[in-house]
């Protein structure tokens, strides 16, 4: 099997990775996360990340501007939806290919530069592509009110075929509606392909040329290297990734709105990857899971949950810590989440896995202490790979 | 590096073990119900207050809230009661609905239609909302209620004002309390001839998103039949902040009214910054420059300050009126929270008892029994005389208010001035009106 391609321990990553994502409904009832609409969000941002940390993590190429690649796929998505069918495998193909397009006009242009010039470039060009489907480009886009399928759109391919849903458009993949957990398990197919792939990514010669560009670019020319078409690809890559995130987002939901290219959303990618780890397999994905997770359920503590929680204290003392912890849920969530991304970045600067890593190492520098007695390690002690 | 060879059978087997431990969760969700989050046995049922807690209409999301909670206490028996003493016809009893105490859930739309119909969609698919209230936005309103009519449960909308609501887009499983910009116009018509003549050249500032267009598209059309030309109709990003570019083209348009389709804080800072600009002590066609607020709330007016005094509205309900409906709200909100409700509070209440007495009617929390006991539902004692919610479009037909900025107010609540009261006749359109027509769907079960 040519296919697959990889080394026992990357397929043992994968298996678990793959049994984690599938049996997500199952491990996250504790948590309170378990319901079809989160679990979607977990899925279709742990895409984002990993495709943006595939630039950024490997090439050291810091992009502003992914919100755009996301917002385009939704975009195309919902046209994909309106026009040809409500079959999602079209709007999967169309949206990641249009996606790739643009990241190739404006990979072109931003990445003559480097630093904080090629993030300035990246910003400034999702920002316009904001701006135009805010105002210029409203007939294509529907402006603030955001794209919807209704129920009189062409779908040519539907019509041709005869199958023609009743009620509000869903989409659909050969007979499964695309809502609650089959779109889930959907999206999280897509997660595992998309893992794959970037997996491979960071195994292959090619992964090895990102990874010198981002130690030393400049060494790398010198030895008469060209790195620009590599940075191209893994950027439109990396584009790709974001651009099927945002058609899955429409998959789940068919509705598209320009907000969803907006540099808030740009920057919490960038959030998502820092927060669990560049540069890591796993960490993106982490951080997508962290975020998303505080959006959707801290914002929903209001007074009455917290109550509900400190009720076993004294009246006093259950008031004193609700007055205490509510500025830090609800619709301040973001304290939270701005507290704990300064602590991770302050003390943690290769995000949760680095932490996970440090933990795993200190336990088994334990047990080999244990193990050896007296004999003193001298420096064989194999580093936890960087990766995960 | 070792390679471990994988073999297509033995992918296909682990696939096929993943795949259906991958479905067995479903077994557990899919309960046997017969509509969507069926309370059945349980004591308690909840609804979800999907309301902005960010953004550009934070304030009236503020106020929604506590009109919300208020209104949970009123049905669940706690307090005074409120409107439940003078709502009529009323099958409410006080002890929750149907018996069941009544719990909530809540989320923040930041008006933003993903972030609107997550919040919702968590509230259906974890919380178990049997409802989904609230709202300060016409584009989040349309999102929120599409949504759930897909997933089957009733959204009762809060303040929402674009035509398109229950115009082009009304759904089955939603209803709309509130007014609508072709009412607006068909109020405010009248009243801005008679003040300010047939002769009179407008210019907007339009939120560019579907309210702001009904209202724009509304006003329009009202005034050009009194004879007055629209000099320019510009758009304006929802939640600019800053408006001064906008306004500065208005002083040498030859324009002699300006019509801000803002609401919120938008309205607050384009009005605020319009007055700085020295718009309302112009003379222009030897006429004063006047402004008009098409939809005005005493919130925004307390934003305004002194900007607002004398300038024209609509509102959908006003703390200072008289009736005991109004006035019994008005009395258990300000002894809960210390001021006086807006008219978003307002709204989400009154919508509140109105699901919850509908549940009542129905004997059942199957929304489309629900929905057929809302359908053509004619009540009174709820702050806005006798009111029908027709059965074509799930719209409420009623009086609609136009205010004035009081020029001496007597507190720093009491902002508004109620004009005139433009009996519901004047306001009522046919369901199938050009521009209004739209397809309610069906109830699914």
């Amino acid at each position: 099997m040519g296919f697959f391609k990889l080394s026992a321990r990357d397929a043992l990553l994968m298996v678990i990775f793959a049994a984690a994502v599938l049996l997500a409904p199952i491990w996250l009832k504790p948590f309170g996360a378990a319901y079809p609409d989160l679990l979607q969000k977990f899925a279709i941002f742990g895409l984002f990340a990993i495709g943006f940390n595939i630039l950024f993590g490997l090439t050291g190429y810091l992009s502003f501007g992914h919100a755009a690649f996301l917002g385009i796929g939704s975009y195309t998505a919902v046209w994909s939806f309106k026009l040809l069918s409500m079959n999602v495998i079209p709007a999967v193909i169309f949206g990641t290919l249009t996606a790739g397009l643009l990241a190739v006009l404006i990979g072109f242009v931003s990445l003559r530069r480097t630093g904080i010039y090629f993030s300035i470039l990246t910003l400034a060009f999702a920002q316009m592509c904001y701006n135009l489907a805010y105002s210029v480009l409203t007939p294509i886009t529907n402006g603030e009110t955001g794209l919807r399928v209704l129920r009189d759109d062409p779908m040519v391919l539907d019509r041709a075929v005869g199958v023609i849903q009743e009620g509000s458009p869903i989409g659909d993949f050969f007979g499964w509606q695309m809502q609650g957990f089959p779109a889930f398990y959907f999206c999280a197919a897509m997660l595992i392909i998309g893992f794959y792939v970037s997996l491979r990514i960071f195994r292959s010669p090619f992964g090895l040329k990102l990874r010198a560009i981002k130690s030393n670019q400049t060494r790398m020319r010198y030895t008469g290297f060209n790195t620009r078409p590599y940075l191209l690809l893994a950027f439109v890559i990396s584009g790709m990734y974001a651009g099927m995130a945002g058609t899955l987002m429409v998959v789940t939901d068919p509705l598209a709105g320009a907000e969803r290219m907006q540099w808030t959303a740009s920057g919490e990618v960038v959030l998502m990857t820092i927060l669990g780890g560049v540069g890591t397999l796993l960490g993106p994905i982490l951080g997508a899971v962290l975020i998303k997770y505080f959006e959707n359920i801290f914002s929903a503590f209001n007074t009455d949950v917290l109550h509900d929680v400190f009720s076993f204290m004294p009246d006093w003392l259950e008031n004193f810590f609700v007055t205490i912890v509510h500025p830090f849920v609800g619709e301040g969530w973001h304290l939270t989440l701005g507290t704990l991304f300064m602590v991770i970045v302050i003390f943690l600067p290769g995000g949760l896995v680095e932490g996970f890593n440090r933990l795993f190492q200190r336990r088994k520098k334990k047990a080999s202490s244990e193990a050896a007695g007296s004999r003193v390690a001298t420096g064989g002690e194999k580093q936890a790979t960087a990766e995960n | 590096m070792t390679k471990t060879t994988i073999t297509r059978r033995g992918v296909l087997k682990s696939s096929a073990a993943l795949g259906l431990a991958g479905a067995a969760p479903m077994i557990f969700v899919r309960k046997a119900q017969a509509f969507v989050n069926d309370p059945g046995d349980a004591g308690s049922v909840t609804l979800g207050f999907n309301v902005p807690q960010t953004g550009a209409y934070a304030d009236e999301g503020a106020d929604e809230l506590r009109a919300y909670q208020l209104a949970v206490k009123h049905l669940n028996g706690e307090g005074d009661g409120g409107m439940l003493n003078t709502m009529q016809p009323s099958n409410l009893k006080g002890n929750g609905i149907l018996g069941k105490k009544v719990e909530f859930t809540t989320g923040d739309t930041q008006t933003k239609s993903d972030a609107a119909r997550a919040s919702a969609k968590r509230m259906i698919e974890k919380d178990g909302a049997i409802m989904i209230t609230g709202g300060s936005s016409s584009g989040v309103a349309i999102a929120v209620q599409s949504l759930c009519q897909e997933a089957g449960v009733i959204f009762m909308a809060g303040l929402t004002h674009s035509n398109d609501t229950t115009g082009k887009d009304r759904r089955k499983y939603g209803f709309r309390h509130f007014f609508n910009t072709e009412m607006s116009g068909a109020a405010l018509g009248p009243v801005l001839e008679s003040s300010f003549g047939n002769d009179r050249t407008a210019y907007h500032l339009t939120a560019d998103y579907t309210w702001g267009w009904s209202q724009e598209g509304s006003i329009k059309k009202y005034t050009e039949a009194l004879g007055w030309q629209t000099n320019a109709a510009v758009r304006t990003p929802l939640g600019a902040g800053d408006f001064s570019q906008y306004i500065t083209p208005v002083l040498n348009s030859g324009a002699d009214v300006l019509v801000l389709n803002h609401y919120g804080k938008d309205m607050v800072n384009s009005l605020t910054q319009a007055v700085q600009f020295g718009l309302r002590d112009k003379q222009v066609n030897g006429k004063d420059f006047q402004i008009v607020v098409p939809l005005f709330s005493r919130l925004m007016a307390q934003g305004a300050g002194e900007n607002i005094k004398g300038i024209y509205g609509s509102t959908n309900w006003n703390w200072s009126l008289q009736d005991a409906g109004s006035q019994a709200f008005v009395k258990s909100f300000g002894a809960e929270y210390g001021n006086p409700p807006s008219q978003a509070a307002h709204t989400c209440y009154v919508q509140t008892l109105l699901y919850a007495n509908a549940v009542e009617t129905a004997g059942t929390f199957d929304p489309c029994g629900v929905i057929e006991a809302l359908e053509g539902f004619k009540f009174d004692g709820m702050g806005n005389g006798p009111t029908e919610y027709r059965a074509a479009d799930h719209q409420c037909f009623k009086d609609v208010l136009v205010v004035q900025g009081k020029e001496n107010p007597a507190s720093q609540f009491d902002l508004l001035e109620v004009v005139q009261v433009t009996p519901r006749a004047q306001v009522e359109y046919s369901p199938t009106m050009e521009g209004y027509e739209g397809d309610l769907g069906t109830c699914a079960a």
